[in-house]
């Protein structure tokens, strides 16, 4: 049984293995490539070891590109959209999981629209909007269409009626009104959710390269997104540029990552489970 | 007792205002906290909804102008052979990637969920690509395509193969695209199943065990039906996903590449006619069309689902 059993195990294992490569090789081969000179890209066969390592791609890269301010808008970008969207979200998840109010059911049904429909059709218009407010190139723009979020709103209103009513019954008798509940009570208790919703926003912004190329076309508005694709028609095909340019741009989510994976993962499985 | 009874009454009375009172606070309150969400969403998801269906009747100028046209804009849609050929293309990457990609990512969730040594590893490794931007995972691949000097078609001629164009080949771009497509949410869909799949009782499978049921009769018999909610909601959003398929296509296959045709997806050719072309009706109205094939698709998703989903 025993045996058995560790020999299974050494099959997944492998077959693991040979899938984590398969997920790895890109990024390896992003790195190698960016420490190549361009002669020594171009060579074949290939070199997987770079014969000079080449730091010169990066700073060429950095130089031509402003990544300081892709990095902030970026940054930016995020931490707004963020705080709106999980303030706002929470708030409104509460009232649905707990409050009895008229017109309940159809102020739901907005949510759930918004959750089915391709995010697409929305974009004109909100370009439009966008843009008769005078917040085209800015970082305004980048976070206007995250400031609300219907997915988030869902996603706490099965926070909160997964915690029991006990516990804000007694605050009622105290005489607490629904905002000191909230406030007080309920959401130091749904913090795990409150994460999970600021990772999505944070990696759904991160990762939107449509709405950043629409509205903020000067290159030191744009976030690591669209500079990022910007950079490809600037270098055509000086590919140890390019991935030097994609490392750049890639690492400070990577780090987070690394850093915040357990509450990375919770995040995005909490997302599954609770529907 | 008769005093009594007065003062009941008048408690009651009194308790009976402080309730409906408390009603009209929670109201209020209710009212307050959902604010925020259902303007912001009216203002920008519900009101554009309404704008985008509006201006697919509409002609729009390059200073946004709107005429009114009917259903001209439809007419050119049906007779368009570039929307016919991007909704098939669309719809093949759908079919193609999805039920590959689900597979796999259940394949490693299963064997994730097995007790294995270096788990953490592994997940975090299969959860790389879904952190990276999807402006580098394109220009990478697209190297490693590279037909003269990329990586893959040297191994390829290792083992004497001459590799192909793959991303100028239209028979195969498309092909190449899905590839990409399935290895970067592959991650994504595997940590939504492993967390199904450690929902199941270990109990479950020691009776089955006991019973003498082998890992294979285990997995049908118990693992896929217990997980087959979260599978549905997996395959739900990788359908819609990949129904919106626009980043790899945008970054991987240049406006000059002959294999465009075969590989431009829906939502790319809104993208082009709405700010490239500048022609916001037309573009409005291939989004209509793409509204139209995802909701038609979930509703048939949520009719087959009795047949495949078992809730307990």
């Amino acid at each position: 049984m025993e045996n058995n059993n560790s020999k299974s195990n050494i099959i997944v294992h492998i077959i693991l293995i040979i899938g984590a490569f398969a997920m790895l090789l890109p990024f390896l081969w992003m790195i190698i490539t960016s420490l190549k000179t361009l002669t020594e890209s171009t060579q074949v066969p290939p070199t997987f070891i770079p014969k000079i390592f080449n730091i010169g791609n990066y700073s060429d890269v950095w130089n031509q590109l402003p990544f300081a301010s892709f990095y902030v808008n970026t940054f930016l970008m995020m931490l707004f959209r963020i705080i709106f969207s999980v303030f706002f979200s929470a708030m409104a998840a509460y009232a649905f999981a707990r409050i009895e109010f008229p017109g309940k059911n159809a102020f739901f049904m907005i949510i759930l629209i918004q959750m089915m429909i391709p995010g697409q059709i929305f974009i004109i218009p909100q370009y439009l909007i966008v843009s008769k407010l005078g917040l085209l190139n800015s970082v305004g723009a980048l976070v206007v269409p995250g400031i609300v979020s219907a997915f988030g709103t869902f996603l706490l209103r099965q926070f909160f009626i997964g915690i029991p009513v006990e516990l804000e019954e007694a605050a009622v008798l105290d005489g607490c009104n629904r905002w000191q509940i909230f406030y007080k009570i309920m959401l130091p208790l749904t913090k795990s959710g409150l994460v999970a919703i600021g990772i999505f926003t944070a990696l759904f912004a991160w990762k939107d390269l449509m709405w950043p190329l629409i509205v903020n076309t000067s290159i030191e508005k744009m976030p690591l997104a669209s500079g990022l694709a910007s950079l490809q028609g600037q270098y055509a095909t000086n590919f140890p540029q390019l991935m030097a340019g994609s490392m750049i741009a890639i690492w400070p989510m990577l780090i987070l990552f690394i850093i915040f994976q357990k509450q990375f993962i919770q995040g995005i499985a909490s997302t599954g489970s609770k529907n | 007792m008769i005093e009594g009874g007065v003062k009941m009454k008048a408690v009651g009375k009194i308790s009976e205002k402080k309730q409906t009172s408390r009603k009209f606070q929670d109201y209020t309150w209710a009212y307050i906290m959902i604010a925020p969400t259902i303007i912001g969403l009216i203002i920008l998801n519900i009101w554009p909804l309404i704008q985008t269906v509006i201006l697919s009747f509409n002609t729009v100028d390059g200073f946004s102008q709107m005429q009114w046209s009917g259903l001209s804009n439809y007419k050119k849609l049906f007779a368009d052979p570039e929307v016919w050929q991007a909704t098939l293309n669309t719809l093949k990457y759908t079919i193609i990637s999805v039920p590959i990609g689900v597979i796999l990512s259940l394949v490693v969730a299963v064997l994730l969920n097995a007790n294995i040594k270096g788990k953490t590893i592994y997940r975090v490794i299969y959860f790389l690509p879904v952190v990276s931007a999807p402006a580098a995972i394109a220009m990478v691949w697209k190297w490693l395509y590279n037909s003269e000097y990329g990586l893959f078609n040297y191994l390829l001629s290792l083992v004497g193969i001459k590799g192909p164009s793959w991303l100028s080949d239209p028979k195969l771009s498309l092909l190449s695209v899905i590839i990409v497509g399935i290895w970067s949410v592959l991650g994504y869909n595997m940590i939504i199943l492993l967390a199904g799949l450690q929902e199941i009782p270990k109990t479950f499978y020691e009776a089955a065990e006991i019973d003498g049921a082998g890992p294979i009769r285990r997995f049908f018999s118990i693992t896929f039906p217990l997980v087959s909610p979260t599978m549905f909601f997996v395959v739900i959003t990788s359908i819609i996903g990949g129904l919106q398929i626009f980043d790899l296509i945008f970054m991987m296959v240049d406006r000059t590449n002959a294999a465009l045709q075969s590989t431009q997806s829906l939502v790319y050719l809104f993208y082009k006619y709405s700010f490239v072309i500048n022609d916001k009706g037309y573009g409005s109205t291939i989004v209509t069309l793409l509204l139209a094939i995802i909701l038609i698709i979930t509703v048939i998703q949520f009719k087959l689902q009795k047949k495949w989903v078992h809730y307990d």
